[in-house]
């Protein structure tokens, strides 16, 4: 197994509130490694979006908190950095795409200086014409028509869409290592999701940067992505490679996640959800989280009073947080029967 | 900087990227005009007719002022024994006429208005400098910072300013019109610093500026850089009228005597030359109407730039 280029351990993410202290990320443990695409998936409030966004330091300090844990990247604790070492990091070594390409692109500012800007934080003895013919260069690797023309374009002159692709642009300015999708194409229509996931996928095959790539898609999961974590408030309850988690599911979370999609092939009335809400993350349930919605626990003792760790279920680095997880073994898959174990590629 | 991003050639998604093009700027050869909001900004200002009244009688009154030696046809001290107290009249050109002591009225009201824009053009880029970096740093921080440079603010709100102006020039004696200058923008600097705390308090949650710390931008550079730009509207606005606010303010010090010490002419001192003489009405009437004219045209500037920089005005006015 190579290196991973971000290994995150033990990492515990709070946030104080008048009504108490939210743990949004709970002891969460994964690696990235370099060139691979790992996708987050979990409903809104589950931490994915914290797990990631904290270890850059772009959660605000209070009311967040990082309680406890470790981010190594290239053999440094990014939590351990000062704010000017970590500053240096964002948007060079790592860098983001954030989720409203509408609002994430200042409006005052011309698409072409606000990617320049980019390159020159990081280089700022960069000449001016350099810079402008990296730009330019970068908005044709991104697909956007007329380069030239759009390097002098104010946003709102720009569609949804191509806003999108200046940020995907803005994001790799600095041949970044790791790059965090922060749910790219949730504000986008469809028809330009496609567009947006196809110059992603094409960004990666030539920066090979690793991806983490946030979202509550699983259709972009599938698309995009060779590894998965799915997180349940604030931890992660199964971890492994996008074939297994769609053809095996070992938790009852993932497999009511799977359910829950419509079928186009079948002639169907009513969606299937998974019953009950969202804990509240200051007073979790004890125990497993989920147990309050499961179908598998069925008000057994382990479910409630102990909270089960991640482990290491029929090999291949997929892993369940279930305690019970065995039991779903012959559960036969919405997305094709189960296969041998270590999943088919 | 790092290795260029190298483009394959004849790429395979280039075709399906290329398919979903939508260019707005070539339509079939229509070209569409590329705007920027400046430029919105600009054409709503010069469709705007009370303030490009204004702009262009400010300029003549200003250029007067700012060519005062060579468009005064006399010097501001230089007296005319044989003419005191003469009423306007082209006769030896003294077209305002001449004071008590035969100094020509026009250069005086030129020289006047000279001394009037640098009071005031001083005043509001001093202030609006003060107040802009207070405001940003108080906005950006917010917390304690916010707290502290706030209630500073507060505190310079509501000192009564024309008393304590007042007591300075009693204690220090009246000066140049530097000093009255600089003590007037240590006054002038609070509304702005508000206004722009506010901008910047909003401002600051944007995603665009979360998304420029993600860029690994510095306070300073997301502050200056990526947040002032949207603030330049009021900003603008606010600075405009300060140049009339301190023009009033220092003709009304001048006028009790603790403004700009003489003979140099400012237009608050002229008029007060009047009070002595009621009778001889061109010694009030002219520097009193230059004053109301110069701040007439400022206010109508700044209700026209407030028109045109409201970016939630996409109305051009006819």
């Amino acid at each position: 197994m190579p290196e991973p280029i971000l290994s995150i351990r033990n990492l515990a993410v709070e946030f104080k509130t008048e009504d108490g202290i939210v743990h949004a990320v709970d002891d969460i443990t994964y690696d990235v490694f370099p060139g691979e695409t790992l996708g987050i998936v979990g409903e809104s409030g589950s931490g994915k979006s914290v797990s990631t966004l904290s270890i850059l330091g772009l959660i605000p300090q209070p009311p967040g908190r990082i309680a406890g844990g470790e981010a190594i990247f290239k053999g440094q604790d990014l939590l351990k950095l000062k704010k000017r070492e970590l500053r240096r990091i964002r948007g060079d070594e790592v860098a983001m795409i954030f989720q409203d390409p509408m609002t994430s692109l200042n409006p005052v500012l011309r698409v072409g200086f606000q990617l320049g800007e980019a390159i020159k934080t990081h280089y700022p003895k960069e000449r001016d014409g350099a810079v402008k013919e990296r730009v330019i260069e970068l908005l044709r690797i991104v697909g956007v028509p007329n380069p030239e023309t759009r390097y002098d374009q104010y946003p709102h002159e720009f569609s949804g869409g191509m806003r999108q692709r200046a940020m995907i642009a803005m994001s790799i300015a600095n041949s970044p290592s790791l790059l965090i999708a922060d749910e790219p194409t949730t504000a986008l229509d469809v028809t330009i999701q496609a567009q947006v996931l196809q110059v992603m996928k094409r960004v990666q095959e030539e920066t090979h940067a690793a991806t983490i790539l946030i979202t509550h898609d699983l259709g972009i999961v599938a698309e995009l992505c060779e590894r998965v974590l799915v997180m349940y408030a604030g931890r992660i309850v199964e971890s492994g490679d996008v074939h297994t988690i769609f053809r095996k599911p070992r938790h009852p979370y993932t497999i009511g996640l799977m359910d829950s999609l419509p079928r186009l092939t079948e002639d169907e009335e009513w969606l299937h959800p998974i019953p009950g809400q969202p804990p509240s993350l200051i007073n979790r349930p004890s125990g497993c989280a989920f147990h309050p919605r499961c179908f598998l626990s069925q008000g057994r003792a382990a479910c409630l009073d102990e909270v089960p760790s991640l482990r290491e279920i029929d090999g291949a680095g997929h892993s369940s947080a279930c305690h019970y997880a065995e039991e779903l073994r012959d559960r036969p898959s919405r997305f094709g029967a189960p296969v041998q174990a270590g999943g088919a590629q | 900087m790092t290795e260029p991003v190298s483009r394959k050639p004849g790429h395979e998604s280039e075709k399906i990227v290329a398919a979903g093009l939508e260019d707005t700027t070539v339509v079939a050869g229509l070209e569409l005009e590329v705007r920027s909001q400046w430029s919105y900004a600009r054409r709503r200002f010069l469709r705007h007719r009370l303030a490009m009244t204004g702009l262009i009688l400010l300029i003549i009154v200003f250029g007067a002022g700012l060519f005062a030696n060579f468009i005064a046809p006399y010097s501001y001290e230089q007296i005319d024994l044989n003419n005191i107290l003469a009423p306007p009249t082209t006769f030896g050109h003294h077209f305002f006429g001449t004071d008590e002591i035969g100094r020509d009225y026009f250069s005086r009201v030129i020289y006047g208005i000279r001394t009037s824009e640098e009071v005031g053009v001083f005043v509001a880029v001093v202030s609006s400098f003060i107040g802009l970096i207070v405001g940003a740093i108080a906005g950006y921080y917010g917390g304690w910072i916010d707290n502290l440079l706030m209630r500073i603010t507060d505190l310079v709100l509501t000192l009564p300013a024309l008393a304590i102006l007042l007591t300075a020039a009693a204690l220090l004696g009246s000066g140049n019109q530097w000093r009255v200058s600089i003590i007037l923008a240590l006054f002038f600097w609070t509304t702005l610093a508000r206004i722009v705390r506010g901008v910047f308090l909003s401002l600051r949650e944007k995603e665009y500026v979360e998304a420029a710390k993600a860029a690994g931008s510095g306070d300073a550079r997301i502050m200056f850089r990526h947040i002032l730009p949207n603030t330049l509207g009021p900003i603008i606005v606010n600075g405009t009228l300060a140049v009339a606010t301190a023009i009033l303010v220092e003709a009304a010090l001048s006028f009790l005597g603790f403004g700009i010490k003489p003979p140099t002419p400012s237009l608050g001192s002229l008029v007060v030359s009047g009070q002595t003489n009621p009778q001889k009405w061109w010694l009030t009437i002219f520097p009193g109407l230059t004053i109301v004219l110069i701040v007439l045209c400022i206010n109508f500037i700044g209700d026209g730039l407030r028109d045109a920089l409201d970016p939630t005005q996409r109305r051009i006015r006819a």
